[in-house]
């Protein structure tokens, strides 16, 4: 969408912005709880060990933490009598493969209690959250109201069939529910297993030039952004340089894609716009090609993405609500270890998912921010929510980015005489997975990978925990091979 | 049909037994079933000593259909993967990863051969010998040769699982094809739950029915339930007297637009798709891609969605009575010809402009309606 709007030069109304805005937050947020509570969480978290904790306990313990209204005895016995009957069934369903006793899990029995019981109940909320992306975008996961110069809907508070004031309480009410549960159960919960895990800081730190997209436009032609993003090249957050408008050649000029070990037709390293996707499949060569990922590089380095470059990007932009919800965490934490714990501690394993509740508590804010600016512009008079689009004759060309809830993504096109001619998408799991680049740099999983420890060989649960920290949005195979170039094992992550 | 107390004490803990028949008794409701229908399933669902074994796979897919299911309350993903069925295997959901995954996989597939249902969601790549998608080092397509023959049925779910979706779009560089083509000819059910992804409710009422009744539900010549796929979207949407009356949204935002008019110049394909988006609507918040004020791009039916242009007009599949404005005054018992309510069909639309294309469509491509 932004990438056809960037080739046409279209300015967005400011409605269709905040709808966005609203929707692209919502999303976030939702992403954010289901990947820390349902995709990462059990890496940490061993819920065997849940049955044995005493519940009375762990509510004495929650509450210590946390004001949470539903840390009660009643609210964790319950939940860990659904567990022990889930057990007890001897049908483990999903959890049959885990690695339950695990020499790597150290949480006492009643931290995992507690954390399982916010697992389950972080499915109600999710789903909260995720109703105002239903509301405002038609249903989800896959929106449709979405239009090249705009969105479909159409604002008339005194009509029955569009967006109203019943709908527009309906999202409010939504976020503030949200909220509680993001400040008082995620972040507490993540900073809780960061300081009993706090030996993870020291591990997957990778690749440490950081790339994030500024969002949340805040005028029609996108020059104006609610949250900063842009480039930290080696970790050093002073030499941070902001990427400033949808239309900056900052970015549009530094990015490209190399395939030399990727199975593509070809050995090139080009821009988006110039880019091809002809599949030549080699299977496995340890040399030569060896993923269906392409390989991004920006200024021609390999770039990690996702919520820790983007709080690092928004955190050295000195973005307000960033830095305070990063120290509220990192204090906690600090708190719990008895030492003074740093930003620097965010590059590593741990402090990815740290940074990715950093952002969620952040995009909160921003959503009630967003909400009030739709209703203030409303209020205003202005109902537009869509430009037409008018596609000149001969080539265009533009390029559209987005924060995405794992990193940047950006869609490039190529518009002739109306119609595509390219199109490529450069999305946030190909800059984290991609193989070597054309210079044979390791890729940010590769790099982080380097140094992980590992227990048991036969159950590698430490390598997930590294992969899993990045939010994967593919099924991938990490392959061990011992010295003698045995297979040892495959782990699938997703 | 009574309930008794006893009949509740393998309720799932943490539920309260008021929750649980009212969830049960939604879910008769919404599978067309009398309310009374609810304790029966509350029964099904809590007196068998084994939850059906559910193996998922994925395929060339976005995992939007497993996305689909974290959205819905009744029953939530919760209560169905701890208390109504056993997922033994969902790559994203999975605890495990890699061989220990593969591996409970087999085991489950093994203990219950014949007896668990085969999920399966993404099309299936088969050109190049399917390399296209691996798992585990192995085409999908090889997967779900040796899997499904062992399985008691086999739910496509999604446009990509059932007619192709987004990867078969052209020029289909990897051959991506449907479940059930790929299983013709061998005698196993297939169901397909078409959308991208479908209504969740859709899958988890296929499901119920069949661990509640112990048999498939009724199918339409494309494999759908009839409980969801049986109508027309144009036949229950909102919008449906304003194409009637010939009351049209031009642009996104225009008058019409703004008055919540029919959305059938913008291209709408509700007229050509079987779906009941219109009356399930979405997400448990009432909302559905024409009351958001965009058409419906047909995804759910195979050679319309991904395949026709988004503000291309629909072949208007068939006009029913109400186009033609019925006489409201008919006596009872009596009532219009066929020929007459063609005839006032072919005046209306005429008359109403609702498009040569819905005139030319009268009396062409009638589906049986049940």
């Amino acid at each position: 969408m932004r990438s056809v709007e960037n080739a046409l030069g279209m300015e967005i109304p400011l409605n269709a912005q905040y709808i966005r805005n609203i929707i692209m937050g919502a999303h976030a947020v939702h992403d954010h709880i289901v990947h820390f509570y349902h995709l990462c969480a059990l890496d940490w978290v061993d819920i065997v060990s849940a049955l044995s904790a005493d519940a009375k306990a762990t509510a004495k313990l929650g509450q210590s933490l946390s004001p949470w209204k539903r840390n009660s005895f009643e609210e964790i016995r319950g939940a860990q009598k659904r567990l022990q009957t889930l057990v007890d069934s001897g049908q483990l369903g999903i959890y049959g493969s885990g690695y339950w006793g695990h020499p790597a899990m150290k949480l006492a029995p009643e931290v995992n209690l507690l954390a399982a019981t916010h697992y389950l109940q972080a499915l109600e909320y999710q789903r909260k959250i995720n109703n105002v992306v239903a509301i405002l975008g038609s249903k989800t996961p896959h929106i449709q109201n979405m239009a090249v110069g705009g969105v479909s809907n159409a604002i008339n508070l005194d009509s029955p069939d569009t967006l109203n004031m019943e709908k527009l309480y309906l999202i409010k009410t939504l976020i503030a529910e949200a909220d509680d549960f993001v400040k008082q159960v995620a972040m507490v919960d993540v900073a809780a297993i960061g300081a009993f895990y706090a030996e993870w800081t020291g591990y997957g730190k990778g690749v440490t030039n950081y790339l994030s997209a500024p969002d949340m436009p805040m005028d029609t032609k996108g020059t104006s952004f609610e949250l900063p993003g842009g480039y930290i090249p080696g970790g050093d957050i002073s030499k941070f340089t902001a990427i400033k408008s949808f239309n900056d050649p900052f970015f549009e000029d530094n990015v490209k894609e190399s395939i030399k070990h990727s199975w593509y037709d070809g050995e090139w390293n080009r821009t988006p716009y110039e880019g091809e996707t002809v599949p030549k499949y080699t299977d496995w060569q340890d040399d030569g090609k060896y993923s269906w990922v392409k390989a991004p590089t920006f200024q021609d380095e390999p770039a990690q993405v996702g919520p820790l470059a983007n709080v690092l990007c928004m955190f050295a932009a000195g973005h307000k609500p960033t830095q305070k919800y990063a120290t509220q965490v990192l204090d906690t934490v600090s708190s719990l270890v008895g030492s003074k714990v740093g930003v620097g501690a965010l590059h590593s394993t741990i402090g990815r998912i740290a940074a990715r509740v950093i952002r969620c508590a952040v995009l909160n804010d921003t959503l009630e921010n967003q909400w009030t600016a739709l209703v203030n512009n409303i209020a205003s008079g202005d109902t537009t929510t869509f430009n037409p689009p008018s596609f000149p004759k001969g080539e265009v060309q533009g390029f559209g980015y987005h924060e995405a809830p794992r990193g940047i993504l950006s869609h490039w096109i190529v518009i002739d005489n109306g119609k595509i001619k390219n199109y490529q998408a450069v999305v946030p799991s190909t800059w984290n997975a991609g193989p070597r680049n054309s210079k044979d740099d390791l890729g940010p999983y590769e790099a982080a990978l380097l140094g992980n420890p590992v227990a048991e060989p036969e159950r590698p649960l430490e390598i997930l925990r590294t992969i899993h920290s990045f939010d994967p949005c593919l099924a991938c195979a990490v392959h061990m091979v011992d010295k003698n170039n045995n297979e040892i094992v495959k782990v699938k992550v997703l | 049909m009574k309930c008794r107390e006893s009949d509740f004490e393998n309720i799932p803990s943490g539920v309260s037994r008021r929750d649980f028949l009212k969830v049960c008794t939604a879910t008769a409701v919404y599978m067309g079933l009398p309310a009374s229908f609810g304790p029966k399933i509350a029964e099904a669902a809590t007196a068998a000593k084994k939850r059906p074994p559910v193996i998922w796979l994925s395929g060339q897919e976005c995992t939007g259909c497993t996305e689909t299911l974290l959205r819905t309350s009744h029953p939530t993903l919760e209560h169905l993967i701890l208390d109504l069925i056993a997922l033994d295997y969902a790559e994203t959901l999975n605890t495990g990863a890699g061989h220990q995954a593969e591996e409970y996989r087999a085991k489950s597939i093994e203990e219950n051969k014949g007896k668990f249902i085969l999920v399966c969601e993404g099309s299936i790549p088969v050109k190049d010998g399917g390399i296209y998608c691996k798992i585990a080092g192995k085409p999908v397509l090889e997967i779900l040769q040796e899997t499904a023959p062992k399985a008691a049925a086999v739910i496509a779910i999604g446009s990509c699982a059932t007619w192709g979706g987004v990867p078969s779009a052209g020029p289909n560089p990897t051959g991506a094809t449907p479940v059930y083509k790929i299983l013709e000819g061998t005698g196993i059910p297939v169901i397909n739950i078409p959308g991208c992804p479908p209504n969740g409710y859709n899958f988890l009422s296929t499901v119920l029915y069949y661990v509640t009744f112990g048999k498939l539900p009724e199918l339409d010549d494309k494999l759908r339930p009839k409980f969801a796929y049986g109508r027309l979207i144009h036949e229950n949407c909102e919008r449906r007297p304003h194409f009637d009356a010939g009351r049209f949204a031009e642009q996104f935002g225009d008058e019409g637009h703004r008055n919540g008019f029919c959305l059938y110049k913008l291209g709408c394909k509700g007229p050509e798709t079987y779906n009941n988006c219109s009356t399930l609507r979405f997400n448990d918040m009432g909302t559905w891609p024409v009351n958001t004020g965009h058409p419906c791009f047909g995804c759910s039916e195979e050679g319309v969605g991904f395949t026709v242009p988004l503000h291309t007009p629909a072949n208007v599949k068939n006009i029913t009575p109400a186009a033609g404005l019925t006489p409201i005054n008919v006596d009872h018992g009596g009532g219009m010809s066929t020929g007459a309510v063609a005839l006032a069909a072919v005046v209306a639309g005429a008359a109403l402009g609702a498009g040569a294309v819905a005139v030319k469509k009268v009396g062409q491509e009638e589906k049986k309606q049940d």
